[in-house]
């Protein structure tokens, strides 16, 4: 296969994380040693126990901290302590500017780019239409429910047109029924724009049903302890659900997991 | 105008009434205190004679003076209280402890050492406005989610414009609320100290005139007193008001 000859997005190579020790207590070994190629455009998915180090790893990956040990590359050049550009985040907790309506906020992220204002508030508004909030542009996150303010910031960070979009958990607040449509709506976005999606779960199901790769960690300090091709075609949503091979991949998924969680709640199988 | 709003209405004008009543009945003596009716022709008297205007305009800058530069160091002092965990535990109990004791219990001491001139009453307005600015900028600061900070870091945002364009605004209605009890103290401060260590002003206008039975002038001076501090608190209040509206906590 070509793709596993070109040079990945994004590499991790044997990167841990230590925190250090707080008052009276020890350092925290957080992740790792881990190594990682995401290739470009593809839809990534990392799965573990809770406590695994999944948000420290995409905290790393975005520049928001170092690693202690390793290095992380995005397109060829080393992540420092900064977020380069071309990396989109979207949080698990809600993220919108209260102060902001909707456009503002959407506006907001596009304050790299060196476009005047009539075209930030052209390019903010087509990406308003395309989540689906064109009639609360003018609303702020308060009128709005959380599902709808989740959609207000990945829109704010898909108007920057960024490669690499992270996704720190971004359904984890919302309910079931919100979550799957999210999911086709994530799905959605990731065909339109072309970008790589790298998303961090604790549902299984969510990842079976987005991913091309599932990275499975094991608990803390995380490490990869397999990786799942799913396989699923490009036009996909959340009715692969029904696919037979569906419970398949969750049930090896899940079998998998099942050992780690039961360490971090203490226990073995 | 809102149901709610025509019963405060109602509360105040009953009060007036009711007061208006009793002094006119005899119950409340003249010399303790006129009917309301004569106090508002007092004080429209007072206004359009232009008295005591100087003394109004000295209390009233010995106030701002208080209240913005408690409101402005109090903000400065309060943010780099924020990056300074160990003062700021070192400075706690003052602060939780600071209203329990009252200020003007030192005002012997005051005299002695600042006399009667404009310093010691603006210090005293400063002392009581400053450590609520303070503890009212923490408790903004420390409510900033850590997500908003990291959207700041994600989208390239320096130190400075994540001060100006992240953590400036969700603290506004904090600041607002800070201004409100700054002007109030400050307010409480300048003109309770000129009641009892000054020369000149309205506390001590009115204070002369308690001494002198002078009903005319202590009433309506009360009154101006009562309406400025209201419409300056109303004022900040809109504005509050129309912040949290927007995030759907008014």
């Amino acid at each position: 296969m070509s793709a596993a000859q070109v040079t990945p997005q994004v590499t991790l190579r044997g990167v841990t994380k230590v925190f250090p020790a707080s008052a009276g207590g020890n350092p925290v070994h957080a992740l790792g040693p881990i190594d990682i190629g995401i290739r470009k455009g593809e839809f990534f998915a990392v799965v573990g126990p809770s406590g695994c180090g999944k948000s420290t790893l995409l905290e790393l990956i975005a520049g928001l901290a170092a690693p202690t040990e390793g290095e992380i590359e995005f397109e060829g050049r080393a992540i420092g302590d900064n977020v380069p550009d071309g990396i989109g985040v979207v949080f698990q907790e809600d993220a919108c500017f209260p102060w902001l309506n909707v456009l503002e906020n959407v506006e907001f992220g596009l304050r790299r780019k060196a476009i005047d204002a009539d075209e930030k508030a052209r390019q903010a508004a087509a990406v308003i239409d395309m989540m689906g909030l064109r009639e609360f542009a003018r609303s702020y996150p308060a009128q709005l429910s959380g599902g709808m303010r989740q959609r207000v910031c990945i829109a704010r960070t898909i108007v920057a047109q960024p490669r690499l979009i992270l996704l720190d958990e971004p359904f984890g607040a919302l309910d079931q029924q919100t979550r799957l449509l999210m999911g086709d709506e994530v799905l959605r976005l990731w065909r339109q724009t072309g970008a790589t999606v790298f998303l961090i779960t604790h549902a299984l199901d969510e990842a079976a049903m987005l991913a091309d790769r599932i990275l499975v960690m094991s608990a803390r300090p995380g490490k990869s302890i397999d990786l799942v091709e799913t396989g699923w075609p490009r036009e996909r949503d959340s009715r692969i659900v029904e696919r037979e091979n569906f419970g398949t991949l969750t049930s090896r998924l899940w079998k998998t997991l099942r050992e780690e969680s039961l360490k971090t709640m203490g226990r073995t199988g | 105008m809102s149901r709610l709003r025509l019963y405060q209405i109602a509360v105040v004008a009953g009060f007036i009434l009711l007061l208006e009543a009793l002094c006119l009945a005899g119950v409340i003596d003249k010399i303790t205190m006129p009917p309301p009716h004569i106090i508002l022709l007092d004080f429209f008297r007072m206004m359009m004679a232009g008295r005591y205007f100087d003394e109004i305009g000295k209390s009233l800058a010995n106030v701002l003076v208080a209240f913005v530069s408690a409101y402005l160091i109090g903000v400065i002092v309060g943010t780099i209280l924020h990056g300074h965990r160990t003062t700021r535990e070192i400075l706690d109990p003052l602060f939780a402890t600071y209203y329990a004791i009252p200020v003007f219990a030192f005002y012997p001491l005051f005299i002695v050492m600042f006399g009667l001139g404009d310093g010691p009453q603006i210090l005293i307005g400063f002392m009581l406005a400053i450590v609520a600015v303070i503890v009212t900028t923490l408790n903004g600061l420390d409510r900033v989610p850590p997500v908003l900070k990291k959207t700041a870091r994600v989208n390239g945002l320096s130190a400075l414009q994540t001060a100006r364009r992240i953590t400036l605004p969700f603290c506004a209605p904090y600041l607002l609320t800070a201004a409100k009890l700054a002007l109030a103290y400050a307010f409480i401060g300048v003109i309770g100290s000129e009641f009892i260590m000054a020369r000149s002003g309205m506390g001590y206008e009115i204070s002369y005139a308690y001494t002198n039975f002078d009903n005319a002038t202590m009433y309506p001076l009360i009154l101006l007193i009562l309406l400025l501090s209201i419409a300056a608190n109303s004022l900040l209040s809109r504005w509050e008001k129309i912040l949290l509206a927007r995030r759907g906590q008014g």
